[in-house]
């Protein structure tokens, strides 16, 4: 059974249930519930059309959960009655279901689940087990999500930033359990793209698969994480790199950057360097100038400080870092990766260990406990620096 | 079967025999140690004991509440915290004894050239639904 293309279907059917009356909290039900026999039924006796399957089914359970005969009969009155979407209406439902699904009364869990339900098609289950939470607490949340969402009304056009960065969420959260979110997240903005003209969707999908193309070079087998610089480049995929940038290059081409784009760019000349010496670092400080006009994040500008770094070096790497709060994610490992490249070896193994201390991930932690212990190595050990511990 | 938690400290345990902060390990020997304790995993998930596994940060905040309508009181971290814990392990085995025995395994992993660290792990049993059968 191709489960992809059965997830792609699910959006359409939802959309159908719609149109024939079914609010979307009840439609979407019935469609998660069509999906669940897909899977037991599928195997064994695969459908001729599984969108008509699923629609024929997901109708059914609709019926079967609004029970009421005399409401069941003024809604079938009602199909008759429905017109066929045309090309555009079906674009406009499309783009109207990613509103919902991120809609900004959502917190960003719940919208993401919802998302990857309603418009991914995944079950309950696969995102539980995506999310390391259980299936009943993954059950709650969608189900409050779409209670939240009930009284919706479309009478203004939703805030594609918000859709953006649920889809950005999901891409960010990687590779846990079966399912490749991801792949999932380049999927649905693909799916975005294609009813929606907007540069940034184009920014963020052009970010999404230039991050993916590097994605079998960034982890050796062992789990441990590999730096850019030593990313071995001739892993990277290729075929990605080259989609990412042309879409990038035709969002740039309108003319309205936003951060998405800005990130792109940076991704795109690191996708460019052949080696990581040939990386055009000047370029990417420019890039990042402009990220920090569009955000104003100090994230970004504690990014910028690497760039700078590498483009003039590593006291003007550090000078970029003055006035950063030093409680920043990644504000103490960035300040030790800058001291190594000035030469201050003993200050760089402390800031490293200091690192791994605050790290928020395991492979970040053990990668930064390794440059610490590698710097130590160095320099007979170390006196200094015990806050790492084990 | 029953639970197990098997528990790790940064600090608060009584001093491991091969006591070195990791930082001053080799990179090597870091490997080894994340090696082995993701190889430990591996097996107890084949041999279906396996529940969890999980690392916390080292330093957390104190919460408590404050009285009706305020918002909680928050306070910490505590340098002087004496104890202090770094992650846990839950295996679900059909005897004490296995879980001392895994334990002891997880306590083998290599620390500080190449040797096990001996570290002291606390064994902690889950306590459990009453039976439906109690005569």
């Amino acid at each position: 059974m191709d489960e992809t293309l059965l997830r792609s279907v699910v959006p359409t059917v939802i959309r159908v249930l719609g149109r024939r009356g079914a609010d979307f909290a009840a439609a979407e039900d019935a469609v998660q519930e069509a999906l669940v026999e897909a899977v037991r039924v599928w195997p064994e006796e695969p459908p001729r059309d599984p969108q008509g399957w699923l629609v024929t089914v997901a109708w059914r359970k609709f019926l079967d959960a609004t029970r009421a005969e005399a409401s069941r009969r003024r809604r079938e009155e009602r199909v008759e009655a429905e017109p066929a979407p045309g090309p555009g209406q079906e674009a406009d439902d499309s783009l109207r279901l990613y509103f919902l699904c991120a809609h900004p009364s959502l917190t960003p869990a719940s919208a993401v689940a919802l998302t990857l339900r309603a418009i991914g098609g995944l079950t309950t289950r696969q995102i539980a087990q995506a999310y390391l939470v259980p299936e009943a607490t993954m059950a709650q949340r969608i189900s409050r999500a779409k209670r939240t969402v009930s009284g919706v009304r479309f009478d203004r056009p939703g805030d594609i930033a918000t859709v953006l960065r649920v889809l950005y969420l999901v891409f960010n959260e990687g590779y846990s359990g079966d399912v490749d979110l991801a792949a999932e997240a380049i999927r649905l903005t693909r799916q975005l793209a294609a009813v929606s003209d907007h540069p940034e969707v184009a920014g963020l999908l052009a970010l999404m698969l230039l991050h993916h193309a590097r994605r079998p070079a960034r982890l050796r087998s062992d789990g441990s994480l590999v730096p850019l610089a030593e990313q071995d480049r001739g892993a990277w995929d290729t075929a990605l790199i080259a989609e990412g940038v042309e879409v990038l290059q035709a969002a740039l081409a309108r003319d309205r950057l936003g951060e998405f784009q800005a990130q792109a760019a940076i991704a795109a000349l690191h996708a460019d360097a052949r080696t990581a010496e040939e990386t055009d670092w000047v370029q990417i400080v420019e890039w990042y100038d402009e990220l920090v006009r569009v955000t104003g994040s100090p994230v970004t500008r504690l990014n910028r400080a690497v760039a700078v770094g590498e483009a003039d070096g590593a006291r003007a790497g550090l000078a970029a870092m003055n006035g950063l709060d030093p409680s920043l994610p990644r504000y103490t490992a960035v300040a030790a990766y800058l001291h190594e490249k000035d030469g201050d070896v003993a200050t760089a193994a402390r800031l490293y260990a200091e690192a791994a201390h605050a790290a928020l991930n395991i492979p970040e932690r053990d990668h930064l406990t390794r440059q610490a212990a590698r710097l130590n190595v160095l320099t007979d050990g170390g006196a200094t620096g015990s806050a790492g511990g084990r | 079967m029953a639970k197990y938690l098997l528990l790790k400290h940064y600090r608060g345990a009584p001093a491991a025999v091969n006591d070195v902060p990791m930082e001053k390990w080799t990179p090597e020997e870091i490997s080894a140690h994340v090696q082995y304790m993701q190889d430990f995993a591996a097996r107890l998930e084949s041999t279906g004991e396996f529940v969890d596994g999980q690392a916390l940060a080292p330093e957390g905040t104190w919460v408590r509440y404050d009285g009706e309508g305020r918002p909680p009181v928050t306070d910490g971290p505590f340098a002087e915290t004496k104890d202090l814990i770094a992650g846990w392990m839950v295996i679900d085995v059909d005897s004490h004894e296995r879980a001392v025995e895994l334990a002891g395994e997880l306590s083998a992993a290599p620390g500080a050239s190449g040797r096990p660290i001996h570290e002291w792990l606390e064994l902690r049993p889950f306590l459990t639904a009453p039976p439906t059968i109690t005569e």
